[in-house]
């Protein structure tokens, strides 16, 4: 149920709900989106000016479309809706989240994907520090973290699981990624790097693509494609795969 | 390389009492004990010692006693043999020396140097055993005034009150991570609390679906490797804890080990069997007051505004200073863990020589909260270092709402203090993930064992609380002039905020 005073932002039509939300709180915003889902499995959000937590703890089946900038934490704890945002996010998109996808059309900055278990973040342009940031898998359950552009320093620090790979669409002829101390401390997981990186933690390999490998990677730039319609080439012997030297970086650490 | 390292401890057997019935054989996890066919005896290999006194406990005739070494380095006060031994430790590893448990150095305990009133002649003393005495603690945030309305003779809260945790006593388990200990004791804290009334907190490591039947009376704990973190687990819980810092290890992070990441620890953390769970040492969303408030706001977002959200924090030099911001960024709950905080693995150069005690951070952040005018926005739980009923009524007296008991509780199930959680050996089968030692605990018997050690600390408070003429705890609370210090310096007394004894 939406609570009676917020009724006024929002407008129903059959499978479809469309919010203004330029005179909402982040907090009735997000009382208005627990209450939808069934039936309205299409919710509009229009005049989005920095709302925090959209989508937060949703897991619901349903397609949310945002127009204007999310704040951050996008998408924290969620698990199953899949959101598209037409514009750019902040931080923390997809902070610990545990299913569904968001897909970006423009830039976003720091640590996207922190410590995220499963889904699919997909962003068009660039991103910021930290992006990746102990993302793990478990099981069934393997996040995929898309960057169109490229990243700032500490892409996949303390990376555990899932894959993270930027298609360098906004570095020059080059293709080198200025980010410093790539995949610090990775302990599980795969980057894919189109280009080269300039500097890598000491914690990670660049290793040869192998077949499953170009699958992959074709099938997230097919993705990628799907949602932004890119029309460049991307061949993918133009990735390097990185890869963590040891699953215990720290193993001989420690003496009892 | 040859090893320079001598046995810590020695292990002596009355052979005119060993029946040769090798329960210690069996019983030690750290291979100590053997049995020699061809001469009929048990013998012991002294170096692989930690005088954990399972061995001890379960020979029937008595047979063994565990000595420290009597050989001695020669005497120096400044060259300890402790400090030789892991000196020669590193020297041979090139490592971090690990150990377990809270800081083992003699800093002052200050607990030890306080005193509690009781009354005589004038405001008489109560008898708990035949007067009501309250000891029900509320957790979380207080308004700032409360709004009635009269309707018919009835009064009508009008105030919206925030969420909060009703514990029994003012006692709960703090945060001991699955992976950590058994999976045996963390069901036996769940059922304990529950039974009792009070929490025990998960640690970061995750809660196993069998016991989200407890989550009433169980605080869910988020960290900086989120591991089992997901909007399941979050609503099981009464309350969310952010944890910043531990007090054996301020400003650094945890690092579960894979051998000890079994197929039931990796479900719970969801992570592959055999992978190194790390946690980095900060949270990597949070690198300032403006950051966690967005975490905190982020907790209570993902469970609708209906828990209470702690954030804990090792105990340091500026933990006043950190306390206001931390409740100016939404903490309901504040937990300080102090120096003496134990853990199942930090190294030990963290543990024995960074924070501070929690006697000093405790009042010190009462005082600061209440010169702000903001004490009432968030409770306050002391942990690290509470060893019986009268540190925690000298904790509630010098401004904690609670306290959180960890090595108390464990001690309660047959914990020496060993300090050899790290190894994962635990002969005790607490700090262990091994399925064989593990089954050591029995959670009927371990339940029963930490209610019957909640409920002899809680009538022992209200016999202290008697004796000062006190009925309920809120009286008690922050009322730092029924405490006195002894031997303390004038500077001591100041920060902990009370009078010399005499005085």
């Amino acid at each position: 149920m939406i609570p009676a005073h917020l009724m006024g932002a929002v407008e129903i039509r059959g499978n479809a709900a469309y919010i203004d939300a330029s005179n909402l709180y982040y907090k009735d915003l997000n009382k208005i989106l627990r209450s939808l889902g069934n039936p309205e499995k299409t919710i509009h959000i229009r005049n989005v000016y920095g709302q925090r937590y959209i989508g937060t703890d949703l897991d619901q089946e349903m397609e949310i479309h945002i127009h204007g900038t999310p704040g951050n934490d996008l998408a924290a704890f969620m698990d199953g809706p899949a959101i598209y945002v037409h514009g750019n996010a902040q931080d923390g998109v997809g902070n610990t989240m545990n299913g569904g996808k968001v897909i970006v059309h423009g830039r976003a900055g720091d640590i996207v994907g922190h410590s995220m278990r499963g889904g699919e973040v997909y962003i068009r342009d660039d991103v910021g520090y930290r992006c990746g940031i102990h993302m793990k898998e478990y099981k069934e359950k393997r996040p995929t973290l898309v960057v169109g552009g490229t990243a700032q320093d500490y892409l996949g620090e303390y990376m555990a699981g899932g894959v993270l790979a930027v298609l360098g669409l906004t570095l020059g002829e080059d293709l080198v990624h200025k980010a410093r101390f790539i995949g610090t401390g990775m302990h599980g997981g795969i980057v894919y790097l189109r280009g080269k990186a300039r500097s890598l933690g000491k914690e990670v390999d660049a290793v040869p693509m192998k077949e499953d490998d170009h699958e992959r990677v074709q099938s997230i730039i097919d993705s990628y494609r799907k949602h932004f319609g890119v029309e460049k080439e991307l061949p993918t012997s133009s990735f390097t795969k990185l890869v963590p030297v040891s699953k215990r970086p720290y193993g001989r650490l420690y003496v009892h | 390389m040859k090893t320079y390292l001598e046995p810590e401890f020695i292990v002596e057997r009355n052979d005119d009492r060993c029946i040769r019935c090798k329960v210690c054989v069996n019983q030690c996890t750290y291979e100590t004990h053997y049995y020699d066919e061809e001469d009929d005896q048990v013998l012991s290999r002294d170096e692989n010692c930690v005088n954990c006194h399972r061995c001890v406990v379960f020979c029937p005739t008595h047979a063994i006693t565990i000595k420290p070494n009597p050989t001695r380095y020669t005497e120096n006060w400044n060259w300890s043999d402790e400090a030789i031994f892991t000196l020669k430790k590193q020297a041979e590893s090139g490592a971090i020396v690990i150990t377990g448990m809270g800081c083992d150095k003699p800093y002052l305990t200050y607990w030890d140097r306080i005193l509690i009133d009781a009354s005589q002649v004038t405001n008489p003393s109560i008898d708990p055993l035949r007067e009501p005495m309250e000891i029900q603690t509320f957790l979380g945030a207080k308004p700032d005034r409360l709004e009635m309305e009269y309707n018919n003779g009835d009064i009508v809260l009008q105030t919206e009150l925030a969420p909060q945790l009703t514990c029994e006593t003012p006692i709960m388990f703090t945060a001991l991570s699955y992976g950590a200990i058994s999976f045996n004791v963390h069901t036996a804290l769940a059922r304990a609390a529950t039974e009792f009334g009070t929490y025990m907190n998960t640690g970061e490591g995750g809660l196993d679906e069998q016991l989200y039947k407890y989550g009433d009376h169980i605080i869910v704990q988020v960290a900086s490797g989120r591991f089992g973190v997901h909007a399941k687990y979050l609503d099981a819980g009464a309350a969310v804890e952010i944890k910043i810092g531990q007090g054996a290890k301020p400003g650094i992070g945890g690092h579960l080990p894979g051998e000890k990441v079994t197929e039931d620890i990796s479900r719970t953390r969801m992570i592959p069997v055999g992978t190194d769970a790390l946690s980095p040492a900060p949270q990597h969303d949070i690198y300032s007051i403006e950051d966690l408030r967005q975490l905190i706001y982020a907790l209570k977002e993902a469970t609708d505004y209906t828990k209470p959200v702690s954030v804990k924090i090792a105990a340091v030099h500026n933990s006043a200073a950190i306390a206001s911001g931390m409740v100016r960024a939404g903490a309901d709950i504040i937990a300080l863990d102090g120096v003496r905080g134990a853990t199942g693995a930090a190294p030990k150069v963290i543990r024995d020589n960074v924070g501070i005690p929690i006697e000093l951070a405790l009042a010190s952040v009462d005082k600061r909260l209440r010169d702000e005018g903001i004490r009432n926005h968030a409770s306050v739980v002391a942990a690290g270092g509470i060893k019986s009923s009268a540190d925690v009524v000298k904790a509630i007296a010098l401004g904690a709402d609670a306290v959180y008991i960890g090595t108390a509780a464990l001690v309660a199930l047959g914990c020496t203090v060993c300090q050899g959680c790290h190894t994962g050996k635990c002969p005790w089968g607490i700090a262990t993930t091994d399925p064989w030692i593990s089954r050591r605990v029995n959670p009927d018997i371990a339940t029963q064992r930490l209610v019957n050690l909640l409920r002899g600390w809680s009538l022992e408070i209200k016999e202290m609380m008697g004796g000062m003429g006190i009925n309920a705890i809120e009286s008690l609370r922050g009322n730092r002039d029924r405490l006195r210090g002894v031997g303390l310096t004038d500077t001591e007394l100041r920060i902990l905020g009370i009078k010399m004894a005499g005085d």
